[in-house]
């Protein structure tokens, strides 16, 4: 008798909250006992301390948990970038690029314009040049897309690499020392050009600036007119062709808007955290910021803890790697197993699995001989 | 007594709360059609995709030629005989008939050997289709005769039709009938949902009628009458004469001189159509489907871009306005109140994914000076049209895609008057509704009228468009064939001028009016 007579899938009801986040945290659970059996098969480690170290990682002391967040808040204000431009269904594979556009246009800044303009205005001109910079290259595949439909998950994927060699090309002219091929931390004696640090700290501006724009992304996508523009253009263009929008104006708005964003976080990865630039600043984190913003379903609010997630299983992979002699590849292994499960269990959220009664099963075997 | 080939067990099934069937036990026999009645959302569609292994039951049992049956996959309601048409085709574009009929079957692949059992099947049952026409030539009753011959080369002693005659002209459903028949004579059974009394008349044997999703009895066709059926379905009596009030000062309103549409292939849609709607009037829109219907409303609407002619709004007062070339927002901005109900319900005038509330939000929301939206009067509005229109949805945020069919149009309808349109453009307006929610719309459309809106009424069904409107416009490959009185006209007079241009007089009688 063929197996897949014996079940069936069925699309379910949306399922009250509390529900989901309980198939959520049975997912995670089985994830991490996955996690351990490999562990303990493949290494002979014992799984407990490893999920300990894991932890430690993260959250292991005071700085580390300031990293954690400050990495947090950059992968964050990344997926907020993209999060208006997936609800216009427009996919924004871009970020990585976008990003670096931004950093570039304020390690140009600090380098050409520090010390000779009050700092006041030299990070004034650092943060228009980069949201500049981050938008001018989002700007570039939506006028594409929106003039002659050209598929944009190509373009934005292309300006990556654009954006990367553009780097690679200003690390080779702005080297110091010559023949190092980096630009080593840019004015390390004035300063000139640094982000301010908030009470002190030099982890808080980026924090305060992520916490800043997940609310007023939240306000924009849900209680603006232009949010609302940019729902009805994703679900359905015809429908906004049939109102009157201009569906072009709001695709092109849209970027701009994401790649501006992205600059902020280029602008604050190299004018408040790193001073310097490199082809992988970013690590990244355009990619992995697409996985949280889908992750969380487009809402900002639960971008807080997507991007939470995400860094706290990065980190923590890179403890138990460093901590026990593993390289970097187990690791990913166990990152992996997490997020597979993650992810999907969401099928579950959306289907439930209706297994037949065994009478009919019965029945039905008659039925066949 | 006649056998039951299938017998249907208190069958229950439930969409999470919503519970689409509920003990529904009924039978269908061999050699006889079976009308299946009920109003949109009754739970027929759901019932026949349960018996086609789209859906599985909930509970209940399913008993095919007296044997206990698990359908689980449209492949198993095959392998029993059942076979279903859908609304809306399931065919390769670019494949032959012969080629989608044999689609997915297994074993080796033999043209020759399929043709001639095509042929067999054709010359059996009266079909008249070419094997090797490909799909993207055919018409829509093409189309749909090349799904009945899927079926039935795959064996299907049980047929199941839903709404078969909605896309077909009087001619062709005519024409579907009397297959029918003849598949009846061979011994099938066959099912046929549909919403039109007359065609359940003419056809059927029986009538089985759902009600909010229970099964409420079934009766002899030729032992009950239209009337009786209709109270059935709806639980109340309903009177089934459409009413039509005498125009009042009726003014031109819209005036199309010499307009012509062309796609972006160049194939001619619309060719040099002129006519005048007045205000006050209803002008029905009479033609076979792709007639040129679709590009006629969205040129006046604004959104298909025109070849040449002219679309001219006159106001109250007299002063004219150019219609064509604005879009639907600049004709907004020129005081045009214009209303636009297209035949692409959730596909173009709602956001299917979007409640209720934001869906009437579509039309305001850029009122106001300030950058957020005013959420409170589209809820109200939301709330208005669900009191007035007896909209059923669980709330006002329930996405209008989880609604049925009748009370999505009535969710577009009630937004697209509540803007006191002068213009108003509907498109299919009753699709695929009930009889209960089609007499709503015509109601609401004749209220349209009394107010002095000048109605462009497109419609399929000839005894609908007879008695609502006051003209009848008939097009024919994208050219007018002549504007009748609806009055004095007949249902004959019009489904020939539907297929063919009339002769000078008609063209000329279009001149004059």
């Amino acid at each position: 008798m063929n197996p897949f007579k014996s079940f069936h899938i069925v699309k379910r009801d949306v399922l009250p909250w509390y529900k989901a986040w309980g198939v959520r945290a049975i997912a995670i659970i089985i994830a991490l006992i996955i996690c351990g059996i490999v562990t303990t098969i493949t290494t002979g480690l014992n799984p407990i301390s490893v999920y300990g170290a894991f932890f430690q990682g993260a959250f292991g002391s005071a700085r580390k948990i300031w990293i954690t967040l400050q990495n947090m808040s950059i992968l964050l204000i990344i997926a907020l970038a993209l999060t208006p431009a997936f609800k216009m269904r427009f996919w924004n594979i871009g970020g990585e690029g976008q990003v670096l556009a931004g950093a570039l246009a304020t390690a140009a800044c600090m380098i050409c314009l520090g010390g000779k303009l009050p700092n006041v205005v030299v990070i004034l001109i650092m943060t228009v040049a980069s949201v500049a910079a981050g938008a001018a290259w989002a700007f570039i595949p939506a006028f594409f897309k929106a003039k002659f439909n050209t598929n944009e998950t190509l373009s934005t994927l292309m300006m990556n690499y654009i954006a990367t060699q553009l780097v690679a090309f200003f690390t080779v002219v702005w080297e110091v020392p010559k023949g190092s091929f980096t630009v080593g931390i840019i004015n390390q004696s004035t300063n000139a050009g640094w982000l301010p640090q908030i009470f002190g700290s030099k982890y808080l501006l980026s924090i305060i600036v992520a916490l800043a724009i997940t609310a007023a992304m939240f306000v924009y996508l849900k209680y603006s007119k232009q949010g609302y523009e940019i729902s009805v253009v994703g679900e359905s263009e015809r429908t906004a062709k049939y109102v009157g929008m201009k569906t072009e104006k709001v695709i092109i708005r849209t970027m701009l808007l994401s790649g501006a964003v992205c600059g902020v976080a280029g602008l604050l990865l190299v004018g408040s955290i790193n001073h310097t630039i490199t082809t992988t600043i970013n690590n990244g984190q355009g990619f992995t910021a697409v996985m949280v913003s889908w992750l969380a379903k487009f809402n900002p609010i639960t971008m807080i803890f997507t991007s939470l997630l995400i860094i706290f299983l990065e980190r923590g992979a890179g403890e138990i790697s460093m901590n026990f002699g593993l390289n970097q590849s187990f690791a990913d292994i166990l990152t992996g197993i997490i997020l597979f499960f993650i992810i999907g269990c969401e099928f579950f959220i959306t289907y439930k699995v209706a297994v037949h009664k065994k009478k009919e099963k019965i029945a039905n075997g008659k039925e066949e001989k | 007594m006649a056998e039951a080939v299938i017998k249907l067990v208190n069958i229950t099934k439930k969409f999470g709360p919503v519970i689409a069937n509920s003990n529904v036990s009924m039978e269908v026999n061999k050699g006889e059609i079976l009308a299946l009645l009920g109003e949109n959302g009754s739970g027929k569609t759901t019932l026949m995709n349960m018996l086609s292994g789209i859906y599985f039951p909930d509970a209940g049992e399913i008993y095919v030629n007296g044997k206990k049956a698990v359908i689980s996959s449209p492949k198993m309601a095959f392998e029993l005989g059942i076979g279903m048409v859908h609304q809306h085709f399931k065919l390769v574009d670019v494949l032959t008939a012969t080629e989608n009929i044999i689609l997915g079957l297994e074993g080796r692949l033999n043209k020759k050997e399929a043709k001639a059992k095509i042929k067999e099947i054709c010359d059996k049952y009266g079909f008249d289709i070419d094997p090797d026409q490909k799909i993207y030539d055919m018409s829509v009753s093409q189309k749909q005769t090349v799904e009945i011959v899927k079926v039935l080369y795959r064996g299907a002693n049980i047929l199941i039709l839903d709404e078969p005659t909605a896309v077909l002209t009087p001619q062709e459903s005519e024409k579907l009938f009397t297959v029918m028949r003849n598949m009846k004579e061979d011994g099938k059974a066959l099912i046929i949902i549909t919403h039109k009394m007359h065609e359940v008349e003419s056809i059927s044997d029986r009538v089985a009628v759902l009600r909010k999703g229970e099964y409420i009895g079934q009766m002899m066709t030729k032992d009950t009458n239209a009337a009786e059926m209709t109270n059935m379905m709806v639980g109340r009596t309903v009177s089934l004469n459409i009413r039509r009030p005498d125009p009042v000062d009726p003014k031109p309103r819209i005036q199309v001189e010499g307009l012509t549409v062309k796609t972006i292939d160049g194939i001619t849609k619309l060719d040099n159509v002129s006519f005048t709607a007045n205000s006050g009037e209803i002008l029905g829109i009479a033609g076979i489907s792709g007639c040129g219907q679709k590009e006629l409303l969205e040129a006046i609407a604004g959104l298909q871009p025109a070849e040449k002619g002219s679309v001219v709004y006159v106001n109250d007062e007299g002063s004219k306005e150019e219609l064509l070339g604005n879009d639907p927002r600049r004709i907004e901005e020129l005081g045009v109140a214009l209303s636009f109900v297209p035949e692409d319900r959730l596909g173009m005038g709602l956001v299917a994914n979007m409640d209720l509330a934001d869906n009437m939000m579509l039309r305001s929301f850029r009122n106001g000076k300030s950058i957020f939206t005013d959420r409170k009067s589209p809820r109200n509005l939301a709330e208005n049209v669900v009191d007035e229109l007896e909209v059923v949805t669980p709330a006002i945020e329930t996405p209008v895609r989880r609604l049925s069919g009748g009370n999505v149009q009535k969710v577009l309808v009630g937004r697209e008057i509540a803007s006191a349109p002068t213009v108003l453009l509907t498109a299919y307006a009753v699709r695929g509704l009930d009889i209960n929610s089609s007499y709503t719309i015509y109601d609401l459309i004749n209220k349209q009228k009394e107010k002095g809106v000048a109605v462009i009424f497109v419609g399929e069904d000839l005894d609908v468009l007879l008695g609502l409107s006051d003209k009848i416009l008939v097009l024919c490959g994208g050219k007018v064939s002549g504007i009748v009185d609806a009055r004095t006209t007949d249902k004959n007079t019009v489904g020939m001028m539907m297929t063919k241009i009339m002769e000078e007089g008609g063209t000329k009688e279009n001149e004059s009016i």
